[in-house]
């Protein structure tokens, strides 16, 4: 009895011994840059849990900077414009999916699974000709229409699945009362579609706001760039001389907005990537 | 493969449908005026989203393979002479040159299939154990849960970053405990070391992408019947045999999703590799070396050629998980 008692709680010590594993393995990290940056270039070689001498210098040092400024400008832009654009042509098309059957609603599907599976890089050299054609080369707006290329998949995917959820009767009543598709949609769907729009506007939110490889690419000057770019393209004299506090401290400011957006998210979150199963 | 799938039973995730799902368009029957009105708005729904699927989808991979065959480059907007299969394999005065005959560009296919069945795999183990830990009841779950996903918050590029810091091998934190734990005598150089570059990929791409697999397998742990387990219990059965014998197979059908988009993710790596270790050969992965030749070195045509091998490898790594695992996509009744 007394044994048994005592493999229990070596049993619960045991689980909260790995619970905190896990929680310092994902938190670190994040808790460390953010150390780092609220230290002065001087104290940076210094192995500390705790900063010494905290300060801002290093935010006041990247927010002087204007082209880091634009950076988060352009990333505001870039990120919401592709969340209303999602938005707009995934809810119609998710009632479309959703709600109605007809031919070919199937391929359209798998069209659509196909496009989110598929590599950026293979849209490459194609999509810098189309954003050289229409003269965004260099330009917010070519990283909004290219960015369509992976949040448009994944939204109508997951709106489609919600727009199931909602029940029968209620189309039904509105067909009864005459109403057509469109109105169906705006009036009837749209009010309960809400949430679903929250999760997946999020999620779009995010993937806009973390894309690196067309933001690269597609952008030249420093004006012109988004957050990511601006923050992998960060510099110092030499390889060895990087300025890490500055770099930690821009790390930290794109990073905070969207940790506290998903922790406020969380549970709307998780339901979405189920749902979607969408790359982080 | 469409023509093998009934058009009523697409289902769109591993969630359990509702009991109605099939029948979502009943008032179809109500009058053919009604169903005839309500397929016509459907295509006209469809239209915007088709439309920008074609200009930032279909049209440019089209453009690609295109390019692939021109020895366009990115100077140049006349978009180069056609040249046939040259940017892939031609012979001249007795060597083979081009794509297929350049020994970095299969290093870098070996280096992304080291790099993708790596890094998921360890995703996969780490995310069962982290889902399994969040399965059980305890104080502050919802908090672990919320600490948990902040890897996976936190944008590629700035994780990247944050590790490159940890693991520099000068001032890096990482050097440093290993020092003092006395596992190593002198700092290592994670990120420049040949050896050791494509571990600290693995590792940095690991901790960021735990908890996407571990949310997955969570969701699929939550809907498992609970007497299965109260049973076993009864029975006194080990809790691992319960786990392989019972859990594992039930949470199956969602580990294959998380595999699937977790491998082909980690297919088209790019950023992470590219912000850690630049364009180092030892770490060279195929999205890599493709943007590499068609930006810094301006060869679109031979970039393109690169591009599409890498969509080809792609998607036939997805036929054969479509024809694997219609079932648990839903694909097929």
């Amino acid at each position: 009895m007394n044994t048994r008692a005592l493999f229990k709680i070596a049993k619960r010590l045991g689980f909260y011994a790995l619970t905190a594993v896990v929680l310092v393995y994902a938190i670190f990290p994040f808790y460390y840059a953010v150390i780092t940056s609220l230290k002065p270039s001087s104290d940076l070689f210094r192995m500390e849990l705790w900063p010494s001498a905290p300060d801002l210098a290093n935010y006041a040092t990247i927010f002087s900077e204007s082209s880091f400024v634009r950076a988060i400008g352009n990333s505001v832009l870039v990120a919401i414009s592709v969340v209303f654009i999602a938005l707009l042509l995934g809810i119609t098309a998710s009632y479309a999916l959703g709600r109605v059957r007809f031919r070919g609603r199937t391929t359209v599907m798998l069209t659509i699974l196909g496009v989110s599976m598929f590599p950026q890089v293979a849209v490459l050299s194609g999509m810098f000709e189309v954003i050289r054609a229409l003269g965004l080369y260099n330009n917010p707006g070519g990283l909004i229409l290219s960015y369509t290329v992976f949040t448009l998949p994944f939204t109508v995917w997951v709106l489609t699945t919600f727009m199931r959820q909602l029940p029968m009767e209620l189309e039904e009543a509105a067909i009864m009362d005459g109403a057509t598709p469109w109105v169906t949609i705006t009036r009837v769907f749209l009010p309960l579609m809400w949430p679903a729009m929250a999760t997946t506007g999020l999620l779009a939110f995010i993937a806009a706001w973390n894309e690196f490889l067309f933001a690269l690419t597609f952008t030249l000057t420093d004006s012109q760039r988004t957050v990511p770019v601006a923050i992998a393209l960060i510099s110092g004299n030499s390889q060895h001389e990087l300025p890490w506090g500055p770099i930690m401290a821009a790390s930290v400011t794109v990073t905070v907005p969207l940790v506290i957006l998903v922790m406020i998210f969380q549970r709307r979150i998780v339901s979405g990537l189920t749902a979607g199963a969408v790359k982080g | 493969m469409t023509s093998t799938v009934s058009d009523n039973s697409v289902s769109d995730s591993p969630t359990p449908q509702r009991a109605d799902t099939p029948s979502a368009d009943r008032t179809g029957y109500r009058g053919t005026k009604v169903r005839r009105q309500r397929v016509r708005a459907a295509w006209l729904f469809l239209t915007p989203m088709l439309l920008s699927l074609l200009i930032v989808a279909a049209w440019p991979l089209l453009r690609t393979f295109y390019l692939s065959f021109t020895d366009a480059s990115l100077s140049d907007t006349t978009g180069g002479m056609f040249i046939g299969f040259e940017n892939y394999l031609v012979h001249d005065d007795g060597a083979w040159y081009g794509l297929l005959a350049d020994p970095v560009w299969w290093t870098s296919v070996w280096n992304t299939v080291y790099f993708a069945v790596v890094s998921v795999s360890l995703e996969v183990v780490f995310g069962i154990i982290v889902a399994l830990l969040l399965n059980a009841e305890f104080k502050g779950r919802m908090l672990v849960r919320a600490a948990v996903l902040i890897p996976w918050a936190i944008p590629t590029i700035v994780s990247a970053k944050m590790w490159a810091w940890m693991l520099n091998d000068q001032f890096g934190i990482i050097n440093h405990l290993l020092m003092l734990l006395g596992i190593i005598d002198a700092p290592l150089a994670w990120t420049a070391d040949a050896d050791l570059s494509m571990w600290a990929v693995i590792m940095v791409d690991v901790w960021k992408t735990i908890p996407f697999v571990a949310l997955l397998v969570l969701a699929a742990l939550q809907m498992l019947p609970s007497d299965c387990y109260e049973a076993a219990e009864v029975d006194g059965i080990h809790p691992l045999k319960v786990f392989f014998r019972v859990t594992l197979p039930l949470i199956t059908p969602a580990l294959m999703v998380a595999v699937i988009f977790r491998l082909l993710d980690a297919l088209r790596v790019f950023d992470v590799i590219y912000v850690l270790t630049s364009n180092s050969t030892s770490t060279m992965t195929m999205s890599i070396y493709a943007r590499q030749q068609l930006v810094e070195f301006q060869d679109v045509g031979y970039g393109s050629a690169a591009s599409t091998l890498l969509f080809l490898i792609i998607s036939f790594a997805v036929v054969i998980y479509l024809y694997l695992g219609r079932r648990q996509l839903g694909v097929e009744q």
